[in-house]
Parts: C-alpha cells; structure tokens; sequence
C-alpha cells in the first residue's frame, strides 16, 4: 500500500513559538492513524498541515501522492476542524445538502451520511439548537459526504457518549477498509488501542510511530496509558541530555 | 468558478437568511418606517414652484441609502462569522473557488437589497406619492446596485476586523463620509475644492447622482449610465481585493 500522509522535515512556527520542529512521519493508506499528544503538542498545526491551510516554515508535505494543498486534493481530502464549524443558522439537513453540493454530490448523499453519524431524527433542526455532541457530529457528516480517500479528523469523539463513541470508531474501521485514510487525533487513550497506527507527539516533537502493540512492548507495560506517560518521560530525560 | 457551486453558495446563504425571520422582518419595514418619519418632517414644509418637494428629493436618495448601509453591515458581520466559526476554513479546503463564495454573497445580498429597495419603492410611490421623470425600475435597479456595491465592501472590511465590535467600526467609517459628501446636505458644487475632490473619489456619490437623473429626466441619460457604470466597476473591484485578502493557507 502506498503511503497516503509522508511529512519530511516539517518545522511550523506561529505566533513567534516553534510549534513543529522537525517531524517525519508517514501514514499507510488504507488505515486508522491516531494522532495522540497533550493539549498544546502541536497536534492540530500538523493536521492543518496535511490539509494544506497552514502556513510553513520548512519540510515538505505530500498527500496521495501531491504537495498538500494543491487544487487536486480538494475532492479527495476531508478536513474536520476541533471546533464543529457548520453553519448554526441552518438545519442539519440544509448543512449536509450544501457541503454535499460543493463536492458535486445529491441529496440521498447528503442525507445518509446524516444518519450514518445518528442524527437523522435530528435532521430538521437548526444546528444552533443541538447539543455540543451533535453539532460535532453534524460536522462529521459534512466531511463524509464527499468519500474523500483522506480523511482527518481533530477530536471527533469529544462530548459523545461511550455507545456513540463506539459507533464513530465502527464506522472509521469500516472507512479503512474499503481503502479510505483516516487520521484521527485524540487525547483519550482508549481510542488510542483502537488504531491501526499511533503517532505521538510532544511539544513539536514525533517521539513515537508505530502500532499499538509495538508501543506497548517499546515501553515494557501493557497500559497504552502508562507506555505514553515512559515514552514522554524517556523523551525529556533524553532533551535534557541533549541542552 | 463553479455555476453549481456558485448557485448552492447563493441558496445557502439565503437559507440562513430565511431561517433568521426577525432579520427578515427588520429589512422589510425599517425602510418603510424611516420613510414615514422623513414624509411627516417635510409634510408642511413649502416647495419651490418648478423644484421638486423637499419629500421627492430626499425619499429618492434615501432608497438608494437603504440597500448601502444595511447589506454592508450584514455582510461585514456574516462573512466575520463565517470566519470565527470556522466554516471559512473548511470551505477553502472544498472544490470551492474564492470567487464562488464572494460572487455567492455579491448575488445573494443583492437580491436581498432588491427585494427591499423593491418594497421601499413600492411604499415611496403608492403611499408618499414620490415623483420622479424617470421610470421606478431605473431607481430600484439603482438602489439593488448599492446593496452589491455595499456587499463587496463589506466583505473587503471584514477581511481587517477579527471581531463583531471592530466589524460594525467599519460602518461609519466606510459609510458616513459617503453620506455627507454626496451631495444630499450640501449640493456637491457648493463645497469646498478638496471635499468636492473625495467626493469624487467615493463610489456612492456616483449612486446618488445616478438616482437624481432618473428623478430629472424622464428617459435615461448618458450621465446616469456613466454613474451606473461606476459603481458597478467599483462593486467589482472591491470583490476583486477581498478575493486577493482571503488565504487558503494562514499562520
């Protein structure tokens, strides 16, 4: 399988602070990624990144084969933002319909992916009505529509309940298999024993890239939880060896 | 540019502004109103023989002023939120080209901005009994201009607001000069040399004297498509330096 995400090099900076510092990293197509690191790690800035909307200072992003960003990428690429960003003012419905229309999709599209994600009896309401956990899903929708061969999602799990949450991870697998990427950023560790891959990434820095299982063996504990905690730990004692 | 994306864009926005009945309800009877309330203040007012009424003078630039001032204000603000939200960002990572978002609000807040010029027209002759030469379309076609040119700006202004308080800052400052210098308080060749100069510089002067023709002359004149003109390259031209301010990429 070729690769569908290989970043070389990658340093972003904003705001004056080094935010990526030097990631290589690269994902198998046909996979579940997840993208783990605490809050403030960089996380977002490389998934923004591999979308092509963040401005960078070195390194090289290819996606399916292109420079991230380009015009080519755009129908085949799905982006879904931290914060849901779907229109409040507009029904569930009228959201997907439209996000469907900008990637020249109908409406029976729309409409499935709605209820793909368990808002159809919500469908007629206005997204500023629903609840946090909807309006993130609703976000979700949008980005299915198209059947975009890459799909990166920042936190999508955030706010469901442990049933949906379940839902969500059947259906990214389900993805995967008919060869779709997913790229998927937590910082929920249980998700993390769901992913075919894990990335992890502390304060601009990759400090591990493998599977699940490999993880855990590296760190010499069963609990991803506490292979993270070592891993992040050996990262620290291995920079203050370095300055 | 995409006509499918361009229409869905234009259906989308005026879906919101469906959805939001109370804007609706506002755009439609503020005009009305404020008509009234410059149709009592000139009521008892005397008029020069062979001038038109103080009413038919001001109520003609006033449909012109509706359109500007309330689809620049509603532009500023939605394309804010549309990047506070974050739907800007998604959309530039869609098939969507730039101009399919401006040219969607550029068509969706004109035809807003007609259809109120449209009522306030409809009031201002059946009602207040306005006179003009020309023909009532020739205004609202003018007045629907306004509500395109108020959008470009709009949508140019919000690209230096990061927020709703600094958005509706933009409105006197891009609107009250167009309102006093031109020519409504103080016919343009009373004024001073540099004030006729900007003047001249602001596209809505362009706008008032084209409504001002169609009051005077009962066919359209040269001067008056020369306006039209004007405004409409200026409308373009500001869709065309928000399109340049908008970046598929950012820091």
């Amino acid at each position: 399988m070729v690769d569908a995400i290989a970043v070389r090099g990658l340093v972003v900076d904003r705001g004056g602070r080094r935010v990526l510092d030097g990631i290589d990293a690269v994902v198998p197509g046909g996979s579940v990624t997840g993208l783990l690191g605490p809050s403030g790690s960089g996380k977002t800035t490389l998934m923004r990144a591999i979308v092509g909307v963040q401005v960078i200072t070195a390194g090289a992003v290819t996606v399916l084969g292109q420079a991230a960003g380009s015009a080519g990428l755009r129908h085949r690429v799905g982006y879904l933002t931290q914060a849901p960003s779907v229109y409040a003012d507009l029904t569930v419905r009228e959201n997907a319909r439209y996000f469907a229309a900008l990637h020249g999709r109908g409406a029976a599209e729309a409409d499935r992916a709605v209820t793909d994600v368990g808002l159809a009896s919500a469908a007629g309401q206005l997204v500023g009505n629903l609840s946090g956990g909807q309006r993130s899903r609703a976000s979700l929708a949008c980005v299915l529509i198209g059947a975009p061969e890459l799909i990166v999602l920042d936190e999508p799990t955030v706010g469901q309940d442990p049933v949906l949450r379940a839902d969500l991870w059947a259906r990214f697998h389900e993805l995967a298999a008919t060869g779709t990427t997913l790229l998927v950023s937590s910082h929920v560790m249980d998700e993390a024993a769901r992913c075919d891959r894990l990335l992890l990434i502390r304060a601009g820095r990759l400090i591990a890239d493998d599977t699940p299982d490999a993880v855990r063996s590296a760190a010499g504990v069963d609990d991803l939880d506490e292979a993270f905690l070592r891993l992040i730990r050996a990262a620290e004692t291995t920079q203050a060896g370095e300055a | 540019m995409n006509s499918r994306i361009l229409v869905a864009t234009v259906g989308r926005i005026l879906r919101q502004l469906r959805h939001d009945r109370r804007t609706v309800a506002l755009l439609v009877v503020v005009p009305t109103v404020l008509l009234t309330l410059v149709y009592y203040m000139y009521a008892d007012q005397p008029s020069v023989p062979g001038t038109p009424s103080a009413f038919d003078r001001i109520a003609l630039v006033m449909l012109g002023f509706f359109p500007f001032i309330i689809m620049f204000l509603v532009t500023s603000i939605a394309m804010l939120r549309e990047r506070t939200s974050g739907t800007l960002e998604r959309l530039l990572t869609t098939p969507l080209a730039k101009a399919d978002l401006l040219f969607g609000y550029g068509i969706a807040f004109g035809l807003a901005g007609a259809v109120q010029a449209t009522i306030a027209s409809a009031v201002a002759y059946w009602v207040f009994d306005l006179h003009t030469a020309g023909s009532s379309a020739l205004v609202i076609m003018i007045a629907a201009l306004n509500a395109v040119l108020a959008v470009a700006l709009g949508l140019l202004c919000s690209a230096f607001a990061r927020t709703e308080f600094q958005a509706v800052q933009f409105m006197p400052v891009v609107v009250a000069p167009q309102l006093l210098l031109c020519g409504l308080f103080v016919p343009r060749e009373q004024m001073a040399g540099w004030l006729q100069a900007v003047s001249d510089a602001l596209p809505l002067t362009y706008a008032v004297e084209a409504l001002q023709e169609v009051g005077a002359h009962a066919e359209p004149t040269a001067t008056m498509w020369r306006d039209v003109a004007v405004v409409a390259a200026v409308a373009v031209l500001a869709l065309l330096l928000a399109a340049a301010t908008l970046r598929r990429r950012s820091s």
